[in-house]
């Protein structure tokens, strides 16, 4: 096969219909610019949403979880027996919600290949108060060179900078609701009670802000070792430990295995926020369903071109055949078309679509829930362009083919005498 | 190398559509090289549908054509085209060029397509054949900037681009007036007897066949005199 030859006379076809030949090729740009920018679009607004939640929970989070012991002495005592036992109202035992011998279970799980970090925090139950009036709040104690690692800590402090909490003693980094209610400034002293009725004084380093209200008005942040000093408890006192995995789709699995080597409580991120993973589900679905139906317009519009350019140039398929063309020459002459135009319409969409999904990414994006977005997120994957690259040409490859094969089958014989 | 290039053996035909017609009846003749033959007959007499059964366009028949000793019968679609490209030329009625190209190039691209030799030498080709012709100068106009009979001369140098063993034509001066019609012949009985080129004209112009090397006469689907 001359793929020159064949390349030549398709691209006169091409040129003696330019016009319906930019129609339809236009066609495809738009449909590809479209399915660029939309992707990208709904990609990063997925990515962003999904991100407030996810990001800054832990794949997997062990804890202690007090509750009633599920052996009750009387039980190893009627085991064996005729004899079964009722017992009302029964308490937890006087524990503390800490894990046991944490450090060892940190070291253990840092060494697990699955795992990429692992972050202990301490929980502590406070008062913020103001004047005589008491607020509810939770202090986390964080690790906060981990914290930050795993959790991009620093994009919610909005106010101060986070290291201070390492680096000054009996500092504090407040939720911006709580500081607003305490109307309180950076470098001022708060002071706190504890459940135990202890009174602790802090020092507001930075105020952080994660986009939900209830959350800011009642979390702070500050360092493990003053959240246990808060409590009176050794450095070895800590209530969660947050592991973060390299494959997210892994928790539950790993969840369990944890739940039953360590003996604490360990809830994955899926069982957590399963509805964060339907919704960009069916945002994804919909962006590729649109971005297709798009496609195959165009290529309908291409199905269309090619079948009037086959009756218009009966004449020359016919001639050509005649002189020794065979069938599939004919056809590749008409795939060659319809590909070109994919091929073209779809390089420029490809561009276009990257321009356009450039365009909606500097457009202004404020709000207040999220403090480190200033305009619309994209998702610049190279994935879409991959997609929206090869189905331009599957698509046009297909609305070409079709007119193809009949062109091939033309009879020269029944064109020629019907002059 | 034998001397015959082409050989029609019993060939029958039916048409189909709408009822069973047989077109063609016990076709049987043979030409030698360097032979200018015409087919007469009457319109409906079937001439040009053995035309196209013999230029391997039309498969639909029984009996057995052999160009060059080699038999078509069993031949795939690509095979024929690759024979009709290599061994024959065409000339029909109608010029049927490309206007999407130059002259050049229409009588280029069978040799293209043969693409046994270089763009090169198939351009300088064309433009010799243009030359016998007497048409060299138009060849980079558009066909459709020419005139008739210009037109059918280009489709004869097209014809004879790939050096075909046989040259057929379907009423190739049918469409012409008196004056280009007489140059379309004397081109054709130039290249029969200086460049010994075999030809096989369809026509029921009776003076123009009588000045051919042979004729054959067809009548009712069947050959009555092939002298």
């Amino acid at each position: 096969m001359n793929l020159k030859l064949i390349g030549d006379v398709a691209m006169s076809l091409l040129a003696a219909r330019l016009k319906q030949t930019l129609v339809a090729a236009i066609g495809v740009t738009f449909s590809i610019t479209m399915f660029i920018a939309l992707l990208s679009f709904m990609s990063g607004l997925n990515d962003l949403l999904d991100g407030l939640i996810l990001n800054r929970t832990p794949h997997i989070r062990l804890y202690n979880e007090i509750k009633q012991s599920e052996h009750q002495p009387i039980a190893l005592y009627s085991k064996g027996i005729r004899q079964y036992n009722f017992i009302s109202s029964v308490k937890p035992a006087n524990e503390k919600p800490q894990i046991r011998n944490s450090g060892a279970i940190i070291d253990a799980i840092k060494k697990d290949s699955r795992v990429s970090g692992v972050a202990p925090k301490v929980v502590v139950q406070v008062f913020y108060n103001i004047g005589t009036i008491n607020l509810n709040g939770i202090i986390n104690g964080i690790d906060v060179g981990a914290e930050n690692r795993l959790f991009s800590f620093q994009n919610y402090v909005v106010a101060g900078n986070y290291m201070d909490l390492q680096n000054i003693p009996n500092s504090i980094i407040l939720g911006i609701g709580a500081a607003e209610t305490m109307l309180v400034d950076l470098g001022d002293i708060i002071q706190i009670t504890t459940a135990k009725g202890d009174h602790v004084q802090l020092k507001v380093v930075g105020f952080f802000q994660s986009g939900i209200l209830d959350i800011d008005k009642v979390q702070s942040y500050t360092s493990l070792a003053t959240a246990q000093k808060i409590l009176g408890e050794s450095n070895s006192y800590i209530t969660d430990i947050q592991v973060k995995l390299h494959d997210l789709l892994l928790a539950p699995a790993m969840a369990k295995e944890y739940n039953q080597l360590f003996s604490v409580e360990a809830t994955d991120i899926q069982t957590a926020n399963s509805q964060f993973e339907t919704g960009s589900f069916i945002r994804t679905l919909i962006s590729y369903a649109v971005g297709i139906t798009l496609l195959i317009v165009a290529g309908f519009g291409i199905y269309n071109i090619l079948n009037m350019m086959i009756y218009e140039k009966m004449d020359g398929i016919a001639i050509l055949k005649a002189t020794g063309f065979s069938g599939g020459d004919v056809k590749w002459v008409f795939v060659t078309i319809a590909l070109t135009i994919g091929f073209f319409g779809g390089l420029l969409g490809l561009l276009f679509g990257f321009v356009l999904s450039a365009i909606i990414g500097q457009v202004p994006f404020e709000t207040a829930s999220l403090p480190t977005v200033k305009t619309y997120p994209i998702n610049y994957s190279p994935t879409f362009y991959v997609i929206g690259g090869v189905f331009s040409i599957v698509t046009t490859y297909l609305a070409g083919y079709f007119p193809a094969r009949k062109a091939s089958k033309i009879d020269p014989v029944i064109i020629i005498r019907g002059k | 190398m034998t001397d015959t290039v082409l050989e029609a053996v019993h060939i029958n035909k039916y048409f189909h559509d709408p009822v069973k017609v047989k077109v063609l009846t016990d076709v049987e003749f043979s030409l030698s090289r360097g032979e200018f033959t015409s087919i007469i007959g009457k319109s409906g007499c079937g001439k040009s549908t053995l035309l196209y059964i013999l230029s391997t366009m039309d498969t639909d028949y029984e009996g057995d054509l052999k160009i060059d000793g080699i038999s078509m019968r069993h031949k795939k679609e690509s095979e024929l085209a690759r024979v009709r490209n290599e061994k024959i030329g065409f000339v029909f009625q109608f010029h049927y060029l490309l206007n999407e190209f130059s002259v050049l190039r229409n009588v280029m691209l069978p040799g293209e397509k043969l693409s046994k030799r270089t763009t090169k030498e198939i351009e300088s080709i064309a433009y010799e054949k243009l030359k016998i012709l007497g048409i060299e100068k138009e060849a980079l106009k558009r066909p459709n900037q020419l005139s008739g009979g210009q037109k059918q001369r280009v489709a004869i140098a097209r014809a004879l681009i790939n050096d075909p063993l046989i040259i057929m034509g379907d009423e190739p001066t049918g469409n012409l007036d008196k004056k280009n019609s007489e140059m379309v012949f004397d081109i054709f009985r130039e290249l029969a007897e200086v460049y010994h080129q075999s030809l096989l004209i369809v026509t029921h112009d009776n003076e123009f066949a009588h000045r051919t090397h042979r004729i054959i006469e067809m009548e009712d689907g069947r050959i009555v005199s092939k002298a």
